[in-house]
Formats: C-alpha cells, sequence, structure tokens
C-alpha cells in the first residue's frame, strides 16, 4: 500500500502543482477584494472563466489568420496574455462600479447577492455568445505546448516511478509564479500597493490622508480581475476545453484556498491554493487504495474540505492569518 | 410630485389595458384557429422531446431534426388522409424535472398523439410516468437504459438497443478482439454512467478479464489527473468509461498526455462529433459500442443523410437517423390506428395499442419489431473504431441479439 502510494507520488505532486497553481491565482483574487473591502467578490469565478473563453477566442482567431504558425509560440502566448487580462480587468472595474460601488455602504449581504447575480449574469452572455458563433457550448482551442517532457524520478529514488508532463505545465507554473511574486512586490514595495494596504486598514482614515478611495478600490479590481482572466488563459492552454461553468465549481475551491490561507493574506492565499491542488490530487489517485476501495476517487473534494473544517475549527483565522482585532 | 403620481396612474391603467387586450385577443384567435380547422378534429400533433440546450444539446438537436424530417415527408400522405400533422419539439434540458413539466404540457394538449423522445433515460423515465397517464404513446430513439421499459408501461416504447445489451457485446469483444485482460473502469456516477459500466464490469468478468479497477468522477470537473494516476499505476491493457462525451473527450486527452496508450472504450454516449473535437488526435484508438448504427452503410441511409444535410445545413449525427426511425413508427401506427378507426380521428389510447403492434418496420437504420415489454426485437449494438480524428468513426462490429 505504502509502496503504491510512493510509486505514482511524483506523478501526483506534478499534476497537483499544476492544478494547485491555478487554484492560488485565482484565489488571489478572492483574497485581495476581501482584504480592502471585506466583500467576497463571487463573481470572480466567472471573471477567470470569462478569460478562459476570451483567451480562446484570440488563439483560435490568431490560428484562422494563421498567425500562430509564423510567430514565436511564447510571443503568441504573452500577447494573449496581456490582451485578455486589460479585458478582465476592464470588466472587473466595470463590475465594480456597476454592482459593487453603489451598494458600499449597504449590508453586506446585498453586495453577497448582486455578485451570484453578476456571475450567472456573465455566464449566461458567454454561453449565448458562444452558442451564437459556433452552436455549442462546449469549446475547444488550439494545443499548444502539447511535447510530452519525461521526468525520471526513479533516478532519485528507485522507488519511484518515473513522471510525464506536458510542456504546458512549466509555462503554467512558471507564468503563476511570476505573477504572484510581482503581486507580492506591487503590494508590498509600491506606493499603490501602500495606498492598498491602508484602504485595507482603515477606509475612512486613508481617505483622510488624502489616498483616493475610490481609485485604489478600483485598481484592487483591476489587479485582481486581470490575474483571474490571465489564470483563465493559462487554464484553457493546460485543459484545452473550457465551458460556461467552469468558474463555479473552480471559484469555490479557489474561495476555499483563500480561507484555508487566511482570507485577506496574499501570501497565505497563495500556500492555500497550492496545498489545496496537492491534497486533491493526493487524494483522486490515493484514497482507493488507502481506504481500501471504500472511499472512491470521486470523494477527493470531501477529504480537501474536511481538512479545511479541521483547520477552520483549530485555526480560525486559516493557516497564515492574523487574528483580527474588531476596529473600535 | 403630483405630475409623478399622475404618470404612474397612466403607465399603470395602460399596462392593465395592455394586458386585458393581450389576453381577450390571444382567446379568439384561438378560437378562430379552432373553428377554422372543424374544432380542431383533424390536427395531428407529434411531440419531440429531447436537449435542445445545454451540454448535449448536439444529440438532442440531432433527434429533433431527425423526426422533423420524417414528418414533413409524410405531411402530404396525411393530408390526403384528411389529418394535419404538426411538430411540437419541447426542449427538456437534460434535466428530469424539465421533462416532466413538458410531459403535463404535452398530455394537457388534446391534440399530441405521440412523443419521440427522449435522449437521456434519466429524464425519459419519470416523464414516461406522464405519458402514461395520458396514454400517450412514446417511442425512444435513443434511451438504453434497462429501466425504461422495464416497467411494463404500455405506452412506452424503444428502437434502440439495452445496455444490459450494450455492456456485455463491449465486453465481450473488449475481450475477445482486442485480447484484454486487465480492465480499468471509470464511470461518471450518474445513472446512465454507472449502469453501463456495471453491466460492462459484469460481462468483462464473465467473458474472464480481470478488473483492476472501478472508480467515479465527477461530472463538470476539468481535471482529471488524479484518477488517471491511478490507471497508470495499474496498467491496464483497456480503460473503459461509461459516461458522456464531455468528460470522456477530456479523460481520453488528458489519459494521452500522460502517456496512457492502451485503447479506451465508451458507450453510445461518447458517440458524437464534440468528442473528437474535444479530445482532437488523441482520440485514436479510441471504441465505442453504440446503439446508433451508422446510417450511411446503406443505400437509403445513403440518401436521408444527403437529404438531411440539404434540408437543415448539417451533418448527421448518432441519432438523426434514429430520431428520424422513431418519428416513421410512429406516424406509421397513426396511419394504422386512423384506418382501423374507420378513417377518423383514433384515441390516444388506439394509438399506443397500434405502435406496439408494429411488426418489421423497415427504417432507414434499423427495422423495428417491438416485443410485449416494448423492446425492439431487430436492435443491434454496433462497435466503432476511431482511427483518425474525424468523425463519424469507422465501423469495426456489429452485434444482435
Amino acid at each position: 500500500m505504502v509502496e503504491h502510494v510512493l510509486q505514482t507520488l511524483p506523478q501526483v505532486v506534478i499534476d497537483g502543482l499544476a492544478l494547485g497553481a491555478v487554484y492560488a491565482i485565482v484565489a488571489l483574487g478572492y483574497t485581495m477584494v476581501y482584504g480592502i473591502l471585506e466583500l467576497i467578490n463571487f463573481a470572480h469565478g466567472e471573471i477567470f472563466m470569462t478569460g478562459a473563453f476570451v483567451g480562446t477566442a484570440i488563439l483560435l482567431s490568431f490560428s484562422a489568420f494563421g498567425w500562430l504558425s509564423s510567430m514565436p509560440i511564447l510571443l503568441a502566448l504573452l500577447l494573449v496574455l496581456v490582451a485578455t487580462s486589460i479585458t478582465t480587468g476592464l470588466l472587473g472595474m466595470g463590475i465594480e462600479r456597476v454592482a459593487y460601488r453603489p451598494l458600499r455602504n449597504a449590508p453586506k449581504l446585498i453586495t453577497l447577492i448582486t455578485a451570484i447575480g453578476i456571475s450567472f449574469l456573465l455566464q449566461d452572455f458567454v454561453r449565448f455568445v458562444t452558442e451564437l458563433k459556433k452552436g455549442n457550448y462546449i469549446l475547444t482551442g488550439p494545443s499548444l505546448f502539447t511535447e510530452q517532457v519525461s521526468i525520471s524520478a526513479s533516478s532519485i529514488w528507485s522507488g519511484f516511478h518515473d513522471a510525464s508532463v506536458k510542456s504546458s505545465f512549466f509555462i503554467v507554473l512558471v507564468t503563476a509564479v511570476i505573477m504572484m511574486v510581482t503581486l507580492d512586490f506591487f503590494v508590498n514595495k509600491t506606493k499603490w500597493g501602500m495606498a492598498m494596504r491602508a484602504v485595507a486598514q482603515d477606509r475612512e482614515t486613508a481617505a483622510l490622508m488624502s489616498v483616493n478611495v475610490n481609485k485604489v478600490i478600483a485598481l484592487t479590481f483591476f489587479i485582481g480581475s486581470a490575474l483571474g482572466g490571465a489564470t483563465g488563459v493559462l487554464f484553457a492552454i493546460q485543459y484545452g476545453t473550457i465551458d460556461p461553468y467552469i468558474g463555479f465549481i473552480l471559484g469555490l475551491k479557489a474561495f476555499t484556498a483563500a480561507v484555508l490561507g487566511g482570507i485577506g493574506n496574499i501570501r497565505g492565499a497563495m500556500f492555500g491554493g497550492i496545498v489545496l491542488g496537492l491534497l486533491e490530487m493526493f487524494a483522486a489517485a490515493n484514497l482507493p487504495i488507502v481506504s481500501n476501495g471504500i472511499l472512491g476517487a470521486e470523494y477527493k473534494d470531501v477529504f480537501a474540505f474536511s481538512i479545511l473544517i479541521i483547520v477552520l475549527i483549530f485555526k480560525p483565522e486559516g493557516l497564515f492569518g492574523k487574528v483580527s482585532v474588531e476596529k473600535v | 410630485m403630483k405630475r409623478k403620481k399622475a404618470f404612474s396612474i397612466f403607465t399603470s391603467a395602460t399596462l392593465a389595458i395592455g394586458l386585458l387586450a393581450g389576453c381577450s385577443a390571444d382567446k379568439t384567435s384561438e378560437t378562430a384557429k379552432n373553428n377554422g380547422e372543424g374544432g380542431g378534429g383533424n390536427v395531428i400533433k407529434i411531440a419531440t422531446q429531447s436537449p435542445l440546450s445545454g451540454g448535449a444539446a448536439t444529440l438532442g438537436e440531432s433527434i429533433k431534426l431527425g423526426a422533423q424530417l420524417a414528418l414533413e415527408e409524410q405531411k402530404e400522405k396525411f393530408e390526403k388522409l384528411g389529418f394535419k400533422l404538426e411538430l411540437v419539439p419541447y426542449d427538456d434540458q437534460a434535466d428530469p424535472k424539465k421533462g416532466v413539466a413538458n410531459a403535463q404540457l404535452i398530455g394537457a394538449d388534446q391534440q399530441v398523439l405521440g412523443v419521440v423522445g427522449h435522449l437521456n433515460s434519466g429524464v425519459a423515465i419519470p416523464s414516461s410516468e406522464i405519458y402514461e397517464k395520458y396514454s400517450i404513446p412514446m417511442v425512444s430513439p435513443a434511451n438504453t437504459a434497462t429501466d425504461v421499459t422495464d416497467r411494463g408501461l404500455k405506452t412506452v416504447n424503444r428502437i434502440c438497443a439495452r445496455d444490459d445489451f450494450q455492456g456485455p457485446a463491449g465486453a465481450k469483444f473488449a475481450v475477445e478482439k482486442l485480447g484484454a485482460k486487465k480492465i480499468f473502469i471509470i464511470q461518471d456516477k450518474t445513472a446512465y454512467g454507472t449502469g453501463l459500466a456495471e453491466a460492462f464490469k459484469k460481462g468483462a468478468e464473465e467473458a474472464g478479464a480481470e478488473i483492476v479497477g472501478f472508480e467515479g468522477i465527477t461530472i463538470g470537473e476539468k481535471d482529471f489527473n488524479g484518477v488517471l494516476n491511478q490507471v497508470l499505476a495499474k496498467k491496464p491493457d483497456l480503460v473503459y468509461f461509461g459516461g458522456m462525451y464531455t468528460e470522456g473527450g477530456m479523460l481520453i486527452k488528458q489519459a494521452r498526455d500522460k502517456g496512457i496508450t492502451v485503447p479506451f472504450m465508451g458507450g453510445d454516449g461518447m458517440d458524437s462529433s464534440t468528442l473528437v473535437e474535444i479530445a482532437g488526435d488523441a482520440v485514436k484508438n479510441t471504441f465505442i459500442t453504440s446503439a446508433a448504427g451508422i446510417a450511411t452503410t446503406t443505400e437509403a441511409g445513403k440518401q436521408f443523410a444527403e437529404k438531411y444535410k440539404q434540408k437543415f445545413g448539417k451533418n448527421i449525427e448518432s441519432y438523426s437517423a434514429y430520431g428520424y426511425d422513431a418519428m416513421g413508427v410512429l406516424l406509421k401506427a397513426i396511419e394504422e390506428a386512423i384506418k382501423a378507426n374507420g378513417n377518423k380521428l383514433p384515441s390516444r389510447e388506439q394509438v399506443a395499442e397500434a405502435v406496439r403492434h408494429v411488426q418489421d418496420y423497415e427504417g432507414v437504420v434499423t427495422k423495428v419489431s417491438f416485443d410485449e415489454k416494448g423492446d425492439n426485437k431487430y436492435a443491434k449494438i454496433y462497435i466503432y473504431k476511431f482511427e483518425e480524428a474525424t468523425y463519424p468513426a469507422r465501423l469495426e462490429d456489429e452485434v444482435s441479439k
């Protein structure tokens, strides 16, 4: 049994990292908005989904014009990432302006409801456009980065089996790390980042200190949504097929990751995302073996969420969170 | 302030009048229609129910279009008999609740004499309870679950094969023709997927293969690497998937990315051009068992495919011809019921009885004779292989009962 688990471990870790990286960047969007507005932006999963669709649409039109074969593939990826993140960033700002800003002083529950409303709106809008264009809302993009890379884990220790990955795995991981590090730098080291932290701490006082609160919040939404959109592109490249409902389950899990790491904490969200991805993959691959066939792979989510509940019982502020003191 | 109030009163008054006018206009036009057609006595409506939106819309629409084609071709014949045929398509959204709600509407419409549908067994089973209540005959082009006809309802018939025939037929092929000794089974936890996977498992074990894994996945997920890592560890000779083409396509693609090169096998839920679109080149070396035969192997089938393409601008899908044949069976029964009733409009019960008595109907893809349960005696299972990333796949084998 243990031997079996160990054999597949390298492959499980690699797949878990790829999934975890996606969770982590989506979780960043939740955490940023929550950290500043104490608002759970439930439309974030749908922004991610919109990003996946916009990115795939751009890639498809690139290949229709024949540009995909004529330009370096990394350049194409970069163009798509930039274009998509600007689009979804602006979309996020628009959502904030329309659905959240007018309600900023309303009870929390009301903004939660508009958030859910926005997410349904986005789902159906994307579905409508895709069905109009394609007659079917399941979209499959051109496959990029399909070379197989074999990682000879068995040379490290003979008990491991070799793992193999698609090269898109590295693209996802590297891009995710770049995005996370840049964001971390931006929030902790720049003037705008300082303004964001100030608004997060106390909106009124920050306003008195001549911080333009509306601008800072709009910027937060822009960055959070741009990251979400870019992740959508990465997701579409890694998994190939997307539909308008991918944002729901993934958004829920990314939210969980944010809570696991301590919601409002950026490093916590990254950590939580990676942990959740690894846990989920480990559970899917090993649950039947460990439980002797009683629990199947389909119980992976129960497993991951149970861990979340345990963490929250014993450390309710999350793994990285600080105990918040009620503002007086 | 005053003006505002006056304005609101004015608008609500307009709305109220508009509503009243709308209602009355509706009523008058309806009565006019009924009068014009001799009290509605000579209109025969046939309903279709299949998912026209949602993930299975590709297959659902093909059923509707096939049925529509058959209906339009026979319109003239029925006009000579003095009846006007009408198609009323319903969208069940692959959702049992929606299917049952639609079935209530169909039952309430006295002019409906038959239903062609559904695509999903999970929808057909509860909906057919309603059809039975109103005695509306249903001819199903695509429901393979055993429970559809095993409940012994008088109105439920199907022209395709059953799962307890499809699963073992696939298993026999996998073990005997492909030489699979160790088989890994994945299913999607739906009534369809689990039922088929279990029927396959039983058949494979009887044929002498070893089942090295029986795992479930969740519909709507996109990452199946966890389950595939188990497949990788168990090194099976064949992977069987019980489920629909969306998950099936992703599963095959991710498996090939992981270097799992063994053949995949699936049921009729994977029989769709979207499977090829999703999986791309990875679809090579995939086998599917299907209750649906390729229409284009016969001369009549080729003509049908051409007519279909010409009329709708689309290529036929697996169930297009079955939709066509299901409608054909239904219309033949209605015609016979009319004749038996002295060229007058038959009742629903008479039509239901006539449907069950249909013998040796020659359709485009299948011959139809119903047994006492409503299953087609001539139903076959077809086994296809994807050798290229094109749809439809190549016919490999045919299994009859």
